[in-house]
């Protein structure tokens, strides 16, 4: 249904795109639109929107269904909060959430402390080994995932380390650093360079004018890099299943798999821990989507 | 051979910085090094830390890699303990034969044939509607903001949230699709059960989660573009179509190239949409590269790590040639422009 009405809801689209400035000659002045292709604009609009937001609404409203209703298609039947209760007393969503917390905050702080120097470096100064490191840090964010998986996996295991957040966070560094020192890169790239040369002029080092005068101007720039580092993190799929096993020891990505397996699903908490997970993460996100969007214009896509 | 000349390059571009200033110090003469190190010694402190980390979690790994694929490594001959006892890897080296196996024989090609329709298909129908989506809300209309918002959150929720939504909505039994399908009187549909219409299902899974980031990218391409260009060729009197093609499109090219290129490359290795989703099923109908390498190293039995790492470094080698023509062809488009 939702693909039927995709291709379907870009053809009116396309109609609305031209109908204002198809009739140039009646219109009186230009961003005026006939009220018809005005209609067709929201129409489209409204429906893009509506399948933007479904899925979504339908898990929070399924989440507040009893779960033997789970599967009807009534919107409100008995507004409940059964699912939250099962959920956070009889499963170990709050255990995946803490480990998912520990593991994303780690790797955000360690990855945004690691690279920042560097991200820096890279904005200023031209030194022999610079474009070598530029490419590495472009080449090594295109690395799929099967590349490293296996041989860190046997690394992590010979040194006892699966299983364990701290091997996790490790593998995790391997996705963080190499964006983090890019998009920080393009966040320096924006702050005038007058100011590390008054910096300079009043006898600073380079350390000192990063660390005084840079850092500070470059907070946003770093708030920004630290949070997609950490919705990285925090949603990463491919080596939480791979290296954590046990109740105990999953990450969100992984316990959630733990309600939907091939035996039957418990749509029920699934709907209810989806919920927990993603109304904070898309409530975040949604404040801060602006710097993000131009954060992501200075970092990935001007690069 | 083509490994090699990639894993190379990568190593050395990892600690080129180091060889470079030594090699160029010890030819010449010893006051150059002391130079070259007065001058850039603050640079190279400052990347130090990213180039250790990356040589050490990501060359080594690689490198390690690189060499299992060159071996027949398996769950049952690597190096491991079993409680006290320690094991000893007893893998051998058996050259390119492993790439000689994925590249004649079947699975290899015919999986990479699907994750290729999967690629394109995603990127154009994302791209397309992307841009649709772009263009409407760049006029001046009432409720743009809250337009902008509502179609932003795909992008917001994260990943593997949507993707159990959708494994939701797509339930054969007891998904709504099904249901609003049957109250049309229309029969259920197998989603993610019929070859055919999981393909279809993984790419309109995957549109749906990629639209919002090419939307707010273009937008914000179509947002620095003059609008005295618009106003120009309207009083030259062009048209609609006249003016998305020689305004719109040359003006969104830096981005849309960017864009597309960076939505290649994480589509190709799209792992949660799949793995969460069908798991590459029924069959290996909707089986990737990626999610058939993890595949081969998690989950059957005895875990095949050569062939895994094989694949891995496969896709790494598709990719940057990829990457690498790609380039050409915008520099050599950008002479005709």
């Amino acid at each position: 249904m939702v693909t039927t009405t995709t291709p379907a809801a870009k053809a009116p689209a396309r109609r609305a795109a031209q109908a204002p400035a198809a009739r140039p000659a009646k219109a009186p002045r230009r961003g005026r639109r006939s009220p018809l292709s005005s209609a067709a604009l929201h129409l489209t609009l409204i429906a893009a929107s509506v399948i933007a937001v479904f899925p979504v609404l339908w898990v929070l409203l399924t989440s507040l269904k009893p779960a033997k209703f789970a599967a009807t298609t009534d919107f409100f039947k008995d507004t409940t909060f059964e699912n939250y209760t099962n959920l956070l007393n009889d499963t170990p969503f709050l255990t995946w959430f803490g480990n998912s917390l520990l593991v994303a905050a780690l790797t955000t702080v360690l990855g945004v402390f690691v690279s920042s120097t560097t991200g820096y470096a890279v904005s200023r100064f031209r030194f022999p080994g610079k474009r070598g490191l530029m490419w590495t840090l472009l080449i090594t964010q295109m690395f799929p995932v099967a590349v490293l998986i296996v041989p860190i996996y046997n690394i992590m295991a010979s040194m006892g380390l699966l299983n364990s957040p701290a091997g996790l966070v490790i593998t995790y560094l391997t996705i963080a650093v190499p964006f983090c020192a890019w998009m920080m890169k393009g966040f320096f790239d924006t702050i005038p360079r007058e100011i590390d040369e008054s910096g300079y002029v009043d006898g600073l080092t380079p350390f000192g004018t990063f660390w005084r005068l840079i850092l500070p101007l470059a907070k946003p720039g770093i708030a920004v890099t630290a949070f997609y580092s950490f919705i990285t993190a925090w949603s990463e799929v491919a080596y939480a299943s791979a290296f954590m096993v046990g109740d105990e020891n999953l990450t969100l990505a992984g316990g959630l798999q733990k309600f939907v397996n091939q035996y039957g699903a418990q749509w029920g908490p699934m709907s209810a821990a989806s919920v927990l997970i993603a109304i904070p993460a898309a409530l975040v996100f949604l404040f801060a989507q602006r710097h993000l969007v131009t954060g992501m214009s200075a970092g990935a896509v001007k690069g | 051979m083509a490994v090699d000349t990639s894993s190379q390059s990568v190593a050395k571009a990892a600690g080129e910085d180091v060889a470079r200033g030594r090699s160029r110090g010890t030819g010449n003469r010893q006051g150059a090094v002391k130079r070259s190190l007065s001058t850039h010694w603050y640079a190279w402190a400052m990347v130090a830390p990213v180039v250790i980390v990356i040589g050490v979690i990501i060359g080594y790994p690689l490198v390690r890699g690189i060499w299992l694929s060159l071996t027949d490594a398996n769950e049952r001959n690597v190096e491991r303990s079993i409680g006290v006892n320690h094991i000893p890897a007893t893998y051998e080296f058996v050259g390119v034969d492993n790439y000689v196996d994925a590249l004649t024989g079947n699975q290899f090609l015919s999986t990479l044939g699907w994750t290729l329709v999967w690629t394109v298909s995603c990127v154009s129908v994302t791209f397309a509607l992307g841009l649709g989506l772009a263009n409407l809300l760049n006029r001046r209309i009432a409720g743009r903001s809250v337009y902008r918002m509502l179609l932003i959150l795909p992008w917001a929720v994260p990943g593997f949230v949507s993707v159990f939504a959708w494994r939701f909505l797509y339930n054969e039994d007891n998904g709504l699709l099904n249901k609003i399908l049957a109250g049309g009187g229309i029969d259920a549909v197998p989603w993610l059960n019929d070859p055919t219409w999981a393909k279809f299902s993984v790419i309109a899974v995957n549109v749906w989660l990629g639209v919002p980031f090419m939307m707010v990218a273009l937008l914000g391409g179509l947002q620095s573009i003059p609008g005295e260009l618009y106003e120009a060729a309207e009083m030259d009197g062009a048209g609609a179509l006249q003016r998305f093609r020689h305004i719109t499109l040359p003006g969104l090219r830096s981005v849309s190239t960017t864009v597309i290129l960076l939505s290649t490359i994480w589509t190709f290795n799209m792992f949660p949409v799949i793995f969460l989703l069908t798991r590459g099923g029924p069959g290996e109908a909707t089986q990737i590269l990626v999610t058939q390498a993890y595949k081969f190293s998690f989950e059957i039995s005895p875990r095949d790590y050569a062939q895994s790492s094989t694949w891995g470094v496969l896709i790494l080698i598709l990719l940057m040639v990829f990457a690498a023509v790609y380039r050409r062809v915008l520099r050599k488009q950008g002479e005709v422009w």
